[in-house]
């Protein structure tokens, strides 16, 4: 009886395809209210083209700890010579009218100059040497923090420069295209075909000439004729590449159709570059900039090592370098030191790049 | 200013032509004929639908229309009066606009919907103040069914038929007159191209617009178009009003296209006769000699190849391009 | 036995942002020599049910339930060089997209043959005359020719008629067409469905055809599939269909189809936007879209129910009507009779 009863039950409610629970209550099948019915409707949160890059790169665990390090080596250059009581081109053994004292020179860490330890016995306190210091008697760690000041200021302003350059040359190139882009490009190709190292070499001899009388008496002195040229030289050198991946962006977003509808609308030539091209260039534009910083640092360090960098008594960490291989032997550390600093900022500076290369254009992830 | 209102037609062109040059290599160079000696015009108020198949040059007459390409030859006028002067055009910028068919591609993804809206009113200054900016956005974004609230939102937070409303927008704020809609809702579900297609016919009856629309969909361009014209291998080779050409379409080119469309109806499907056409579309650089449509033409005969057909009135108010349209010679 | 039965199926994407069901419960049958449409818009699951069926799904998509069977033999979760067996052989696709379809530096010839040998035990020389044939059979003149060239020397249509050669090569039992026709004209539109109706009847295959174009539909199925966000509003032949639609959304999507000018009438659109996948409401997905919708509508998804032998419909406005008629009564549970469904019990 009771399986009969099933069986009528099954047939009559044979609708259901599939399992399937409800409560038929009757005030549950009166129409919704247009109010109701919006509700279920949600807009997902807002994103921002920052937001969102910004969110992919905390998650990366390697970019942060390379801007963790970054933002430690460039407090340090920016604050420690601010305190420090020695400075880069302070010869500690030297005093005006008296003899040099030459226990100063070639400290090793943590060792003092005999008037310092005279101080330390009559109970006062001296700052430490931490590196010890160089054959001139020199504090080390002043100038190595000045040496990583001045590499990171030189890979920075460098890459500004190509920055700009490369920019306006690149998307002048790839938007007014033709005849123009042609001759444009074989003159990139020519400055990519020059050997770099050999034309830097020669241009900041040659420059170094030039700009050294004229410095004198300007702001440029303080940095030098040897640093000018060295930006002189990234300058002239440097933006092809630059240049070769923004024409290439520009190509591509041209033919898109926001541009076509800014055309129509009657925007200016200057105003589309500005406002639709370029902006839709800014990834690979940082991400490029950012590896540009750390070959900039590298070409200055080679050049300081050559001693065609920055002119002495400035250290960089290339010339620190330099110096320390005359007593390579005696003091290791002094070579060893301003090579990590250069391997630390540059790495770091790569990885980062790596970093946002992904958190901004996760297109180009290979 | 007394010389626009008498006017009856919006826009006429004339023989207008535009051929691309293609590189095949180093100095060779081949041309297309994207548009090929193309007349018609639109009057004030009026609907003109532009249908053919991809490549036949609808989007090129659009766009010429709009002076973003350069015509080869022929004539552009726009109430009566051709453009010349850098002027003439940028004030031409003000009274025509367009709405593209990629919803996603026209929006620039690294603006605000509302700096896209108000783009054309920063490039032709038409605000004071910025409040009076915001309000003019906060307006237009109401006109097009946005809620005013997103103008700070980025265009890729949006789904297709509400970007297609954002681009309205923008193509609204200067009040222009025309409007070319190049393949507005080809991209869009079907669900919302009704939505967006009612729009359309609410903002013309709203502000007196004058639209050309371009679209490969027949059923559509015949709902929104007064009138139709239809494009084969850069040239018009019929021309309508939208209900005759649908019904009674006369050049075998249009034939074929209208009973190519599949019905919505399974009964008159089931009934309907086809013509399938043979063949491709030819590439635009080896146009056929004499009626470019003879290759594909199941009623070609001699002549065709040798003379292009011109287009002439074979009906009061209907005109179309085929020898055998032509009044039999005595 | 059916050719292919397909059962609850369910599939999901696994992105950062959660889990986004593209296909959510889809059950349904294929008999030999039918042509199925199932139709939907952007984002309703459509081509990812045909892609599971075949299992090429893109990278986070997963099938995660449900059973998928092919002359009663199992493919979820079946060995993957069986799997790579069926494909091209028992069930093939065709794409939207042709060009992509082909690889752009092997010759037609070539990859039709590699086809050929791949899943047939034919030698090179049977294989070409096979290609040969192929080619004749979707009414491309000159094969001998055409075997010779890369893809890139074909127009669109010619292009998409040797994806349906390829696919037709080893004579599948089932063949799926992805939107064989969405980036074609409107003439070779009507020239490849023509084509593919002939050879339908020809060689008694079966026809899956995806599309979002209703004039497709009416054209080439015999019955339909109506999906929206991952699950099946609505099933039946294509007369009861764009006749007697049952589920709202069927009906707004027939009712959106323009038709004469408009000094006749204004088109009647669905109002609103598509659903967004992430962000599914908990009731019917169309709910927030429908005009009818009623409270129930807003709080639990409707099952699909059966309205006759070959119609359903899972719309609450069905059950509310059923109950009208006395066929369910109110406040009552139906709960589950087995797991393997069929049928339910209150």
């Amino acid at each position: 009886m009771v399986n009969d009863m099933n069986e009528n039950n099954r047939q009559e409610h044979k609708h259901f395809l599939s399992p399937f629970t409800f409560h038929i209550k009757a005030d549950s099948f009166i129409p919704a209210t247009e109010d109701e019915r919006r509700q279920q409707i949600l807009m997902r949160e807002s994103t921002s083209f920052w937001k969102d890059g910004f969110r992919r790169l905390k998650r990366n665990k390697v970019a942060m700890t390379c801007i963790f390090v970054l933002s430690f080596l460039i407090l340090a250059v920016l604050f420690v010579p601010i305190f420090w009581p020695y400075s880069y081109d302070d010869q500690l053994g030297v005093t005006r009218g008296q003899p040099v004292d030459a226990s100063y020179n070639n400290l090793h860490p943590f060792e003092y100059g005999e008037t310092e330890l005279e101080l330390i016995e009559s109970g006062e306190r001296v700052f430490p040497h931490i590196f010890g210091t160089d054959s001139l008697g020199r504090d080390y760690f002043i100038r190595v923090v000045f040496g990583a000041r001045v590499s990171l200021s030189v890979g920075l302003f460098a890459s500004i420069l190509v920055l700009i350059i490369g920019t306006i040359y690149g998307s002048v190139s790839g938007y007014v295209g033709g005849k123009l882009d042609l001759v444009m490009m074989r003159i990139v190709d020519m400055i990519y075909a020059l050997p770099d190292m050999l034309v830097i070499i020669l241009l900041s001899v040659v420059l170094n000439r030039v700009f050294e009388d004229r410095l004198a008496g300007t702001v440029f002195a303080a940095l030098g004729a040897n640093m000018i040229s060295i930006f002189i030289v990234f300058a002239l050198l440097y933006w092809v590449g630059m240049a070769r991946l923004i024409r290439g962006q520009i190509l591509s977003l041209k033919e898109q159709d926001f541009v076509l509808a800014a055309k129509s609308i009657g925007a200016s030539h200057a105003r589309i570059i500005r406002k639709h091209l370029l902006p839709n260039c800014i990834s690979v534009i940082i991400i490029s900039t950012a590896l540009q910083i750390p070959s900039a640092i590298f070409t200055e360090s080679f050049l300081s090592f050559l001693g065609l960098g920055v002119s002495a008594p400035m250290p960089s960490l290339g010339s620190l370098a330099n110096s320390a291989l005359a007593g390579v032997y005696s003091y290791t550390y002094r070579l060893v030191i301003p090579a990590i600093i250069i391997c630390l900022i540059v790495l770091s500076l790569n990885l980062l790049g790596d970093g946002l290369r992904d958190a901004f254009d996760p297109k180009l992830k290979a | 200013m007394s010389d626009y209102i008498d006017h009856e037609y919006m826009v006429e062109v004339n023989n207008l032509k535009k051929y691309f040059d293609i590189p095949l290599g180093f100095f060779r160079t081949a041309k297309l004929k994207a548009v090929d000696d193309v007349s018609f015009f639109i009057r004030k108020g009026e609907t003109l639908g532009l249908v053919g198949e991809s490549g036949c040059g609808k989007t090129t007459v659009g766009r010429t229309l709009l002076q973003l390409y350069h015509p080869t030859g022929g004539q552009i006028l726009f109430n009566g009066k051709e453009l010349h002067t850098k002027e003439e055009i940028q004030a031409f910028r003000m009274k025509a606009a367009m709405v593209f068919q990629d919803p996603y591609s026209s929006l620039n993804p690294r603006m605000t919907v509302g700096d896209i809206i108000g783009e054309p009113l920063d490039v032709h200054h038409l605000y004071k103040t910025p409040e009076e900016r915001q309000a003019r956005i906060r307006e237009l974004m109401e006109l097009v069914g946005l809620s005013s609230e997103h103008a700070t939102r980025y265009a890729h937070e949006f789904s297709g038929g509400q970007r297609q409303r954002i681009g309205i927008g923008r193509a609204l704020a200067v009040n222009p007159e025309l409007i070319v809609c190049d393949e507005p809702v080809s991209a869009l579900d079907v669900s919302i191209q009704a939505q967006i297609i009612n729009m359309f016919e609410d903002l013309q009856k709203k502000l007196g617009l004058t639209y050309l629309f371009i679209a490969h969909d027949i059923l559509i361009v015949r709902h929104i178009s007064d009138r139709i014209a239809v494009m084969y291998l850069g040239k018009i080779v019929e021309t309508a009003e939208s209900e005759e050409i649908c019904d009674r379409p006369l050049h075998p080119y249009t034939q074929s296209l209208m009973s190519a469309v599949p019905s919505r109806d399974p009964e008159t499907s089931r009934k309907s006769q086809r013509i399938i056409l043979e063949g491709d579309v030819p590439s635009p650089l080896h146009v056929p000699s004499g009626c470019p449509f003879r290759t594909r033409c199941p009623k070609a005969f001699a002549r065709c190849t040798e003379e292009v057909p011109l287009l002439r009135e074979v009906a009061p108010n209907h005109f179309a391009s085929c020898h055998l349209l032509e009044p039999k010679q005595e | 036995m059916s050719l292919l039965e397909v059962n609850s199926l369910k599939t999901s994407f696994l992105v950062r942002t959660g889990e986004v069901k593209a296909v959510d419960g889809v059950s349904f049958t294929l008999e030999k020599g039918k042509v199925l449409g199932i139709v939907g818009e952007s984002g309703s699951g459509k081509s990812v049910t045909a892609y599971s069926i075949l299992q090429i799904l893109s990278h986070p998509g997963k099938i995660i339930g449900g059973s998928i069977k092919l002359n009663d033999e199992e493919l979820v979760g079946a060995n993957p060089s069986f799997i790579q067996k069926i494909r091209g052989n028992k069930v093939s696709i065709i794409f939207q997209d042709p060009m992509t379809c082909l690889n752009p530096v092997f010759t037609i010839g070539n990859q039709l043959m590699e086809a050929i040998l791949l899943h047939t035990s034919r030698n090179k020389k049977e294989a070409r005359e096979r290609a040969l044939e192929m080619i004749r059979l979707v009414g491309i003149n000159d094969p001998e020719k055409r075997l010779k060239q890369y893809p890139h020397e074909l127009s669109g249509g010619m292009r998409q008629r040797i994806m349906i050669a390829m696919a037709l090569a080893c004579e599948p039992d089932v063949l799926i067409a992805d939107e064989p026709t969405t980036a074609l004209d409107v003439t070779i539109q009507a020239q490849i469905l023509e084509l593919m109706k002939k050879l339908q009847k020809e060689l008694g295959m079966a026809i899956i055809m995806v599309t979002h174009d209703l004039g497709v539909i009416v054209q080439m199925c015999d019955e339909v599939i109506v999906m929206y966000a991952g699950r099946i509003c609505e099933k039946g032949t294509v007369d009861e269909i764009f006749y007697e639609p049952k589920h709202e959304y069927t009906k707004g999507l027939i009712r959106s189809i323009p038709y004469g000018s408009k000094k006749e009438s204004r088109l009647i659109p669905i109002s609103g936007s598509p659903v967004d996948v992430l962000n599914l409401p908990k009731g019917c997905a169309f709910a927030p879209r429908c005009d009818k919708a009623m409270k129930i509508c807003l709080e639990q998804k409707c099952e699909l129910v059966s309205l006759n032998q070959t119609h359903s419909s899972s719309c609450w406005l069905n059950i509310a009507d059923l109950i009208d008629k006395g066929q369910i009564a109110p406040d009552e549970s139906i709960v589950p009779e087995d797991k393997e469904g069929g049928t339910a019990n209150v």
